[in-house]
């Protein structure tokens, strides 16, 4: 039973670690590329969350909602960055800050008028809302599985594109040397656009992800965001390598946190004592670690070697 | 009506900005509040209602908002002869954008009354400059161990509960229905830990497991982790307190991982008519049948409740919730204590008196106020259910506990 509640458990951590990677990709291209420092990136996540919910009721069906919604919100960050970010490029990084926090008081305040405060749950088809026994005693939700899978996927897919291509070539290059590339006859504005978008879709992807979990709510995106910018500091500021094995280790711990340290300090201290702290510490357990790689490695895990 | 809406609560990612202004905005408000000409007017009873009509929460706050309109609408706006003055306040789901709220409602408008806060920690941080300004608070929802016990305050009154007392209730519940292991949920901060104290007070079996999970601007929304531990934990049954949106989603995670059938679900102030109508749209079977326990329910059988409920459902086309019953309520705590006094304000002792009586028609039908102006009534136990016309919503069972006072009221000394 141990075992299998501990592999239960990792599942879990894994499918957090996945979801936090699709935010933190997105803010990886924008920062590591365009140097950008976009705080609204959960407002596209929280975008994603609310166009899927809605398709969803209009459509009936979650999955040809979803397929709708992830261009959908490419387009919303397509329009973002043509309207405010594409100002913004030749300012400085509080600049940066200030603007975007305007965009997620100005997107959190939209979304409350069209879809209202309350939030939309969305209904998952039946075979999503059930059960898969991968190993006897090992009992996991399909759509949680589901989700490990695209997250899989997705990064896959980010990887062959950047590594890969001839889009991914220009994104490396432009992170090394953003002049050179223009000099060379590239249109810089349109790879950025092109670089806010995608990172728009992965959020929106993440967001339609969590939806059925939990549901589409107002400031939904708030509150992952700082866990994002905790991953992507992590991993080193503008490395995808880095966003990655971050986003699963944050994921890893805090689930496993959550888990285990009330048992964990059970065995050091009385049980009042320790079902006070667990839950306190666990809550830490994020930010100690940072503090922790930060102290020996101020750069984070993989610093981007280009910066 | 006026409402105030500070920022969201997106604004923690700029805490320098915001500082700056804040201490902007204070001085402001120090100007305005000295140079105010209107301060003194006596021709109205002016009230402050605090609650959170800004991000996730604020479909708990319009409820409370929209019963609190059919309450001014069913005394025509009059209290003891005068007009009343409402002012709508939002919170942020913050305790000190609530403090902030409740700060320039005393000092700047200067009203008569504060009523309102939905959560505990709101409630807890913005008491202080309600009390020492010498007016009336009267919570309509939040009901922390402090404010029942040693923080007790002649001028405070509740239209809900102590926190502690539905899930006592629940405990009850619990072992009428022979449960003999049970696993817990709920939210780390005050509200959950008077929640998990109340049923652990009064359940007699064992307490097998329990999770007190992250809250706040960054709350803890996907309860994988916590329910793969409650299922190995063997437990009969599970109990939670996820007020708000963490309801719902706790909910249908509950049913995503097939708990349904192998782990029973207890709840207190999860399942209500803010979240029934969403989790029906989500297909979320899972709740029904499942049991919580209240001290008001949509289909309490007495005057005054058949006629909120029918006129609140026929203006806003949805039942309401209790925050809504409880908000419905103050107002009328309120004119009870006006209307004794004949409008005449400055009478504060005649209020109080008033009040304390709890002489008004309640839609929790009969109760009484105990030392610490805690209500001292009956918690049912329900189950949610379908309606005639197919919408979820929940059934009063029976009484589990009968005129039931909380167990802080003796460390109060009133």
């Amino acid at each position: 039973m141990e075992a299998s509640l501990l592999f239960i458990q990792l599942l879990n951590g894994l499918q957090l670690g996945i979801l936090l990677f699709l935010l933190s990709a997105g803010l990886t291209l924008t920062f590591g590329i365009m140097d950008f420092v976009n705080l609204a990136h959960g407002s596209l996540y929280m975008l994603g969350a609310f166009i899927c919910a809605s398709l969803t009721q209009l459509t009936g069906s979650f999955v040809i909602a979803a397929l709708l919604a992830l261009p959908l919100t490419a387009l919303c960050g397509l329009l973002i960055e043509l309207v405010v970010i594409r100002q913004l490029y030749a300012r400085n990084h509080l600049d940066h800050v200030l603007a975007t926090f305007g965009l997620i008081l100005c997107l959190d305040t939209l979304a409350e008028i069209i879809w209202g405060p309350a939030g939309i749950a969305i209904a998952l088809p039946e075979l999503l809302n059930g059960q898969l026994e991968i190993f006897p005693g090992v009992v996991v939700p399909i759509f949680r599985l589901l989700v490990i899978a695209i997250g899989l996927l997705a990064a896959a897919g980010l990887y062959l594109v950047v590594n890969h291509t001839r889009l991914g070539m220009l994104i490396r290059a432009g992170a090394s040397n953003r002049t050179m590339v223009s000099t060379l006859g590239v249109d810089i504005k349109t790879l950025f656009s092109g670089v806010f978008a995608m990172g728009a879709a992965l959020a929106g992807l993440a967001g339609l992800l969590v939806a059925p979990i939990a549901e589409a709510s107002i400031g939904m995106g708030n509150e992952i965001i700082i866990t994002t910018f905790v991953v992507i500091v992590i991993g080193g500021i503008g490395s995808m390598k880095g966003a990655f094995i971050a986003a699963l280790l944050i994921g890893l711990i805090d689930t496993l946190g959550r888990s285990y340290l009330d048992d964990l300090f059970k065995l050091m201290m009385s049980n009042d004592a320790a079902e006070t702290a667990a839950p306190a510490i666990s809550a830490m357990l994020i930010y100690l670690m940072m503090a922790l790689i930060l102290a020996v490695r101020p750069q984070g895990l993989f610093p981007a070697s280009s910066r | 009506m006026i409402r105030y809406r500070p920022v969201s609560e997106a604004s923690d990612l700029l805490s320098f900005g915001e500082y700056r202004m804040k201490k902007l905005l204070s001085g402001a408000l120090i100007s305005a509040a000295i140079f105010s000409p209107s301060l003194f007017s006596a021709d109205e009873v002016k009230i402050g209602f605090v609650t959170t009509l800004t991000t996730g929460g604020a479909s708990i706050g319009q409820d409370q908002e929209k019963a609190v309109n059919l309450a001014l609408k069913h005394i025509e706006s009059t209290m003891g002869g005068k007009q009343v003055k409402l002012i709508m306040a939002d919170d942020g789901f913050k305790p000190e954008v609530g403090k902030q709220a409740t700060d320039k409602l005393v000092k700047q408008d200067n009203v008569d009354f504060v009523a309102g806060y939905i959560w505990s920690h709101v409630l807890l941080a913005s008491r202080k400059s309600v009390l020492d300004a010498d007016k009336f608070l009267i919570t309509a929802n939040a009901g922390p161990s402090p404010v029942a016990g040693k923080l007790c305050h002649k001028n405070f009154f509740s239209t809900s509960w102590q926190n502690d007392q539905t899930p006592m209730a629940m405990g009850e519940t619990l072992n009428q229905q022979g449960v003999k292991s049970l696993y817990v949920m709920a939210p780390n901060y005050a509200a959950g830990k008077d929640m998990v104290a109340g049923v652990e007070r009064t359940f007699n079996g064992e307490i097998v497991g329990k999770d007190m999970t992250k809250w706040g601007k960054d709350a803890q929304l996907d309860f994988s982790a916590e329910l793969a531990k409650a299922k190995a934990s063997g437990a009969e049954g599970i109990f939670v307190f996820y007020p708000g949106k963490a309801g719902p989603a706790f909910i249908k995670q509950y049913q995503q991982a097939g708990l349904r059938d192998v782990l029973p679900l207890y709840t207190v102030f999860t399942v209500d008519s803010l979240s029934l109508p969403k989790l029906q749209a989500g297909g979320m079977e899972g709740v029904l049948g499942s049991v919580s326990t209240q001290h008001w329910g949509p289909d309490l059988d007495n005057e005054t409740n058949k006629r909120f409920v029918a006129d609140f459902r026929e203006e806003y086309g949805s039942y309401p919730s209790f925050y809504a019953a409880q908000a419905y309520d103050s107002i009328m705590l309120i004119k009870s204590g006006v209307d004794a006094v004949n409008g005449d304000l400055s009478d504060k002792d005649g209020i109080r008196a008033a009040m304390k009586k709890a002489s008004f028609d309640s839609v929790r039908g009969e109760f009484t106020y105990g030392n610490n102006n805690m209500p001292i009534q009956d918690f049912y136990s329900r189950t949610v259910v379908e309606d005639a016309d197919g919408n979820w919503t929940t059934r009063i069972d029976k009484v589990v506990l009968e005129d039931h006072q909380d167990v802080y009221a003796a460390e109060c000394s009133l």
